[in-house]
């Protein structure tokens, strides 16, 4: 389990990980503080009570007295009390002289090497199913007229030291544990700041316009400046080739435009010298198509010219009503061909704005509702300005939507209904990109009296 | 041969000590309960007629289990445990030391009981159970004392023996130290707490002090009229006869009176460990405890008989007791004793 998530391929959340490792770090450390303070406290308290068994021992050698009949001993009930106080231990002692064991436990081990001082020789040993902290001291005595070595050796059992130490280390884990309980949240909070400027990141990222490809300046821990760097390096390289994609796009259709307005007028021209009724029959048909294509061409221009100018947008102050006035004007030819009268309703608008981009959503509007008007029809268009809010609505009487308006927008989709007239279905994806430049809304919707009525709307000055 | 140059002078006692410890030489014996249920073996101190009430109390309560009781002194016991490997599951003795001793040298074997309110004086670790607080007193027959005051004190008392050397010649009594573990170890205690002990200790001598074994035998001699003061006698013994023999004056001097705990262990090579529990457990319940604090005076655990007197000191069941049965001690100790008691 533990691999599973330290292994950085699994970690679903940097949270969680950072979390976790926190919490085996630390239970490690109470693992190591129980440890070392067991250590320490066996150590001190080992210490201390060697210093009470150093003392008694000492103690009980200086009181032995040479008396006529040998040697006088008064071992100290308060010395045994003492020492077995911590506890309940166990005591064993022994009395030597020369080697010889005199009084106490005689077959208790010796120290490894002889104490000969009165400093005591502590050492460890197993005695009678007990392990012993032993001291020995030595002194050389006139016993008999004779100066004679003597050894005393005092063991105790150290339970009462081994519990102190146990319960030390005890406390001191429970102690660490506490802590690391109380450092949770405080964990907790240290990887939600950690992460802060990665969340931070992805806002930035994720609040991004689809289309937006402007370099990422934001502020950004040292660690994650290489990402961030990368990212960036990812984004430039990504506009070049839409920037070539659109540049060739831009120069083929415009490439192409210029021959076929040549075919066109040959053809044109072809047709009003011939007679013959086949032959005009194909021309005709060669002059529409060349036609559409043309205006295909067109419609790829304009929509290259948008996303273009999309990306290097610079807004400036647009008199939208002089724009409706003038596109009006040029499509009035065509109208007037066509036998469509045309209304209109202009006040006077500023917005911010591009012009071009404006101006080529306006045609590709009433162009649309030429298109579409029903033969010696009605167009009008509309224009408000309220509350920094204008509204251009261009309305046919035409044969209306046969499907969802949302999906007409979408690049190169046409209606169900529209397989008579000619179009390249860019006309509406080029106004909603129009719109979402300016943060304006495009929207499509069937007329009052039939038809469709477009509305754009765009944020005025 | 050089050791006994050390040992020189002290080899008599020494030997007298040892001679005890030949053999198991049981005083009194006896079966309670069913003969055909498995039994507890007891080796205890505890006069038989003084102990029955509980013991019977307990294989009434346990009619499964049967108890055999034997009775030795505490030499005895000492030697049978320590060093002939006797098999007993309980042993019960006042001699506190060698009790130690015997846990000490890792002879007794851990029990596990929970005891609600025992002292923390009267156990040693899970293995030493102090199962009874026995007094100790001088007893004096009031007809021998005549109209001389009551001594309250061992001051009072040293008094009485010196200005009446001729009523108390020959009638002091006292335990013998080379024969009783107890006696020993009180004069130990009485020789570390009291530097007037030895004045007494004096006194006794030049009154051609009687030396007794145990507490049973001075209580006879007194009651039977042989005796007129008898020094260092566990209460527990009198309490048989106080009652109905109003001759017997018990007195717990004022300046200190003993109380030695008479304790039980279960040695670690106990045939039947799990009854010696069971009978250990029944000797620390609340009815054993009233019983046994009646026949002693006073209780151990609290609540379960009369309140110990202000001047009652009780002794610590701890490893201080292992100096007492050192060998130079008890030799110096009992030469001294020797020396003030002997007197040419």
């Amino acid at each position: 389990m533990m691999r599973g998530l330290l292994d950085p391929t699994r970690i679903v959340s940097l949270r969680r990980r950072l979390v976790w490792q926190f919490l085996l770090l630390s239970a490690v450390l109470v693992l190591g503080l129980f440890l070392v303070v067991g250590w320490v406290a066996e150590r001190a308290s080992r210490a201390s009570q060697d210093a009470v068994l150093g003392a008694a021992v000492t103690a009980i050698t200086e009181g032995i007295r040479s008396v006529d009949e040998g040697l006088e001993l008064d071992l100290p009930y308060a010395t045994f009390s003492m020492l077995g106080a911590m506890g309940d231990e166990r005591i064993f002692y022994l009395l030597t002289v020369a080697g010889q064991g005199v009084t106490g436990y005689e077959d208790l081990p010796p120290p490894p090497s002889p104490a000969t001082d009165m400093t005591p020789v502590f050492y460890g040993a197993d005695y009678r199913g007990a392990r012993l902290r032993l001291a020995s001291v030595g002194r050389m005595m006139l016993i008999q007229n004779r100066l004679q070595p003597v050894t005393v050796t005092l063991g105790q059992t150290r339970l009462g030291q081994a519990a102190i130490a146990r319960d030390t280390a005890r406390s001191a884990a429970w102690a660490a544990l506490g802590f690391m309980l109380l450092a949770l949240p405080v964990a907790l909070l240290a990887a939600q700041a950690v992460l802060q400027p990665i969340r931070a990141l992805a806002d930035v990222m994720g609040r991004r316009g689809p289309r937006d490809l402007r370099p990422v300046r934001h502020a950004t821990p040292r660690e994650l400046t290489p990402l961030l760097r990368a990212l960036n390096g990812l984004i430039a390289r990504l506009r070049a080739a839409l920037e070539l994609a659109e540049t060739f796009i831009f120069e083929a259709a415009h490439r192409i435009r210029t021959p076929l307005s040549l075919v066109r007028a040959e053809a044109e021209l072809a047709l009003a010298e011939t007679s013959d009724e086949a032959t005009r029959i194909r021309l005709r048909r060669m002059v529409r198509a060349i036609g559409e294509s043309s205006r295909s061409a067109n419609q790829i221009l304009d929509h290259a010219m948008v996303m273009y100018r999309t990306d290097q947008y610079a807004a400036a102050r647009v008199d939208l009503a002089a724009l409706a006035h003038d596109g009006l004007r040029a499509i009035g030819p065509i109208a007037e061909m066509r036998d469509i009268r045309i209304t209109h309703d202009i006040a006077p608008c500023l917005i911010e704005g591009d012009e071009r981009m404006l101006e080529i959503a306006l045609r590709n509007l009433l162009d649309n509702a030429i298109k579409y008007a029903a033969p010696e029809g009605h167009v009008d268009l509309t224009l408000t300005c309220t509350d920094g809010q204008a509204c251009l609505i261009v309305s046919d009487d035409g044969r209306g939507l046969s499907d969802d308006p949302a999906q007409l927008i979408g690049r190169f989709r046409r209606g169900g209904n529209v397989g008579d007239t000619g179009g390249s279905g860019l006309g509406l994806t080029i106004v909603t990109e129009v719109a979402h430049a300016h943060r304006g809304r495009f929207q499509l919707k069937p007329g009052q009296r039939g038809g469709t009525c477009a509305l754009l709307h765009l944020p005025s000055a | 041969m050089r050791l006994a140059a050390f040992a020189f002078g002290l080899i008599g006692l020494a030997l007298s000590a040892a001679g005890q410890a030949t053999a198991l030489e049981p005083e009194a014996e006896r079966i309670f309960g069913s003969p055909d249920a498995p039994a507890i073996q007891v080796l205890s101190v505890t006069d038989l007629a003084a102990f029955s009430p509980v013991l019977q109390d307990y294989v009434d309560r346990h009619p499964d289990r049967s108890i055999r009781y034997v009775q030795a002194s505490s030499t005895q016991i000492h030697a049978a445990i320590h060093d002939e490997g006797a098999q007993f599951d309980l042993v019960i003795s006042s001699a506190m030391d060698l009790q130690m001793k015997l846990a000490n040298d890792g002879l007794a074997a851990s029990v596990e009981l929970q005891v609600a309110g025992l002292p923390d004086w009267a156990r040693w670790r899970d293995q030493l159970w102090g199962i009874a607080l026995e007094p100790v007193v001088t007893l004096a027959s009031r007809q021998a004392l005549g109209d001389l005051p009551v001594p309250k004190t061992r001051r009072d008392l040293i008094a009485l023996l010196r200005e009446n050397p001729d009523r108390f010649r020959g009638k002091v009594a006292a335990y013998d130290p080379l024969v009783s573990g107890v006696g020993y170890f009180l004069i130990a205690q009485d020789d570390q707490v009291s530097d007037g002990f030895w004045r007494l200790a004096e006194v006794m001598g030049r009154l051609n002090a009687r030396l007794f074994c145990c507490s049973g035998q001075m209580i006879t001699e007194l009651r039977e009229g042989r005796i007129a003061i008898a020094y260092n006698v566990v209460a527990s013994y009198a309490a048989r006869f106080r009652p109905d023999d109003p001759d017997l004056v018990q007195l717990a001097f004022e300046d200190y009176t003993f109380a030695i705990i008479r304790s039980a262990l279960v040695p670690v090579n106990a045939p039947d460990p799990e009854g010696a529990r069971d009978l250990l457990g029944y000797l620390l319940s609340d009815p054993a405890q009233r019983l046994i604090a009646d026949s002693a005076g006073v209780a151990l655990i609290a609540g379960t008989g009369p309140a110990p007197v202000p001047q009652l000191r009780p002794i610590r069941l701890d490893a201080g007791l292992l100096v007492y049965d050192d060998r130079l001690r008890r030799a110096g100790l009992l030469s001294e004793w020797r020396a003030a008691l002997i007197q040419p």
